[in-house]
């Protein structure tokens, strides 16, 4: 019996540490919810929600290799699904003042409960997973480089549309006063899925065709992969993940308005995805926390300084400068990212003690002979 | 809708046209060497209207010499970004060189809202693209006829560069087989590199004009008109020239006069050209003028 459960565990090593790892950020975050500010959570909260828009948009953009400038479209299809589901009724007649709202929303909204919201989630996904179908079809049956434009024209559709279709979206003034659902459980909840979901299709025989498809499109092809099949699949599940990302940002800051999903937070998920590397889902999830923290932590570059005597000016949008040189820059001398196209696995982990110990042993010898 | 508005827009929607040919060019020209989408070509565009209006507003130059100062300017400014950005990334897959051109892109554009601020600033028409000129029953103003002028006349000139020249005939070379051109001994870098500087001067011009046409200039400016530019360079065929003129004619009217004949799709304006993007992408994706580009394996 003891011999049995040895070998179950030796075998399924990865899966039996995947589930330690997760029950101790879920006990992590039981802490931190109750013990944490308010502020705190709020940058936890948001990086969850960037770790699932990069891990999807690592999928298309580093596994599968195609360019795509189109979470923010995705997102705020997202977005706008939860907004319409959730938003109770009294607050719906409060915020369409001017003109009434279209049938079916006016009447009929979800009520403010836990499953009912994952259920508005799930749709979210379903209409981002939707909206990269559509583009996805005339895109890939190309070869080239015509998803980037047609990924940004039809994030551009969205944002006219938001603007303008006044019944449904309410326009630029879009909506307020949503349910505070997205807690740090819902947001770290879906970081866990889809960082699981696309690491597991990655590894798969799915993502190894994707794989082929970013490295040489032809050869895959020479190899019996359907290219615009994996193409599509890849982006409808990056679609998808970024539409639930949409999803849980809306109620974590409780309003929408077209302006929240401008091409800044594509760009902002490009940074992440580049800086951790093109193709490494773990590097993705960790600069992407990293990265809701430095973007509060950066606020100091834009606010007035005090460095002796000298008092610099704060100058506003410098923030998106250095981003914006620091892309520039990544892409010339730091090209493979953090982790390349390599995954932080649990094996490297393990091994890391073994290494430490290593090191200082032949360290120690070394001080011997010399002393000696 | 009467003979005489449309007349005018349709004079309005030829201006336009000419302007989203004038920018397509740039895209079409850089696509067909370097397979790149040039992302920060349409904020070239706003450096180039930029550089007029100081030069005009700040130095106190006749408007004519600041203009081509402004252009020349920008064509420098166009083959510094190639030579710092570009060309380190040029052996790198393809979608290193797209991620570099849309970090320029928002590194010209975060910059411009940095040093000139966001707010937009009055540009200084000269007094002919002011005028008002009668045309039958239709008063059309002076940008709407010279701009369209203007443009043709850069189109024949650059033509003949393209067709009549040896540089014209190392950038076809070029773009036909980049590695054999090299082999011939023709130098790609500084093909490439004056070929950027063509087509953001280009851009400069078609800044300038669009600057005269809305007389009012901010650091994102660019956006728009680059990417309907772009998609006039798709639709017109991508690495086409001729193409990119006739995308760009054909964006523009057809932008002007939905518009026209369905006000109440006014705000949906951006939307339409879009929408006709991925329509072009489905149904003709070699464009009106491509031709089915041979796959080099």
């Amino acid at each position: 019996m003891g011999k049995y459960f040895y070998s179950v565990c030796k075998k399924h090593l990865n899966t039996l540490l995947t589930l330690i790892f997760v029950g101790f950020l879920f006990l992590v975050l039981r802490w931190a919810d109750t013990h944490l500010d308010e502020f705190t959570l709020r940058i936890m909260r948001t990086g969850a929600v960037y770790i699932v828009a990069a891990v999807s948009y690592d999928l298309i953009n580093g596994i599968t290799g195609q360019f795509s400038l189109g979470p923010n479209g995705f997102m705020a299809l997202g977005g706008y699904t939860v907004a319409l589901l959730m938003l109770p009724l009294p607050q719906k007649a409060f915020v369409w003042f001017l003109q009434p709202q279209a049938w079916p929303f006016n009447s009929f909204s979800f009520p403010v409960t836990w499953y009912f919201f994952g259920l508005a989630l799930v749709l979210s996904g379903v209409m981002g997973a939707l909206g990269a179908f559509i583009v996805g079809i005339p895109s890939f049956r190309l070869r080239g480089d015509y998803l980037a434009i047609a990924t940004f024209g039809f994030g551009e559709i969205i944002f006219v549309l938001a603007n303008n279709l006044i019944p449904l979206t309410n326009g630029p003034l879009g909506m307020k006063g949503i349910p505070e659902l997205a807690n740090v459980y819902w947001c770290f909840g879906w970081a866990v899925i889809a960082t699981l979901v696309v690491k597991n299709i990655a590894n798969s025989s799915y993502g190894r065709a994707m794989k082929a498809v970013r490295d040489d499109e032809v050869a895959a092809e020479a190899m019996g992969v359907n290219v615009f099949r994996t193409k599509m699949l890849a982006f409808v599940v990056s679609g998808f993940f970024a539409g639930v990302a949409g999803g849980l940002l809306v109620p974590l800051i409780t309003t929408i308005s077209p302006t929240l999903f401008t091409f800044t937070m594509t760009f902002n998920l490009l940074i992440i995805i580049v800086l951790g590397g093109l193709g490494s889902i773990t590097g993705s999830v960790i600069t992407a926390f990293g990265f809701a923290i430095a973007s509060e932590l950066l606020r100091a570059v834009e606010s007035p300084m005090q460095i002796g005597t000298i008092r610099i000016p704060g100058i506003a949008g410098m923030r998106m400068v250095v981003f914006a040189a620091l892309l520039v820059l990544l892409m010339i001398f730091y090209r493979q990212g953090i982790f390349g196209q390599s995954e932080l696995s649990w094996e490297w982990i393990l091994s890391l003690p073994g290494k430490v110990v290593d090191k200082e042993v032949a360290k120690k010898w070394k001080r011997d002979e010399t002393s000696s | 809708m009467s003979l005489e508005t449309f007349i005018q827009q349709l004079a309005n929607g030829v201006s336009l046209g000419s302007l989203y040919a004038l920018i397509a060019i740039g895209y079409t020209m850089v696509y067909g060497i370097l397979r790149l989408i040039n992302f920060a070509h349409s904020d070239i565009f706003m450096v180039g209207a930029y550089f007029a209006f100081f030069l005009i507003t700040v130095f106190h130059l006749p408007w004519l010499l600041s203009a081509v100062l402004a252009i020349a300017l920008t064509a420098c400014v166009g083959m510094a970004i190639d030579r710092i950005a570009y060309r380190p990334v040029r052996n790198a897959p393809r979608i290193s060189a797209l991620i570099t051109a849309v970090g320029v892109s928002f590194f010209l554009e975060n910059l411009g809202l940095v040093t000139v601020g966001a707010r937009p600033k009055p540009f200084e028409r000269p007094e002919l693209m002011a005028r008002v000129v009668r045309i039958g029953p239709a008063a059309i103003s002076g940008v709407s006829i010279w701009v369209p002028i203007l443009s043709v006349g850069l189109v024949a000139i650059l033509l003949y560069v393209v067709y009549r020249t040896r540089l014209g005939m190392a950038m076809r070379s070029v773009a036909t087989d980049i590695d054999t051109t090299r082999l011939m001994g023709v130098n790609v870098d500084t093909v490439i590199s004056y070929t950027f500087a063509i087509g953001s001067a280009l851009a400069a011009a078609g800044g300038i004009m669009w600057a005269c046409k809305y007389p009012q200039i901010n650091p994102l400016m660019g956006i728009y008109p680059g990417w309907k530019a772009f998609t006039a360079a798709v639709i017109g065929g991508i690495g086409n020239i001729t193409g990119a003129m006739i995308g760009g004619f054909l964006i523009g009217l057809i932008e002007i006069m939905a518009v026209a004949v369905f006000p109440a799709l006014s705000g949906y304006r951006d939307g339409i050209i879009f929408g006709l993007l991925l329509v072009f992408l489905l149904v003709r994706p070699t464009g009106i003028l491509g031709e089915t580009l041979k796959e080099k394996v």
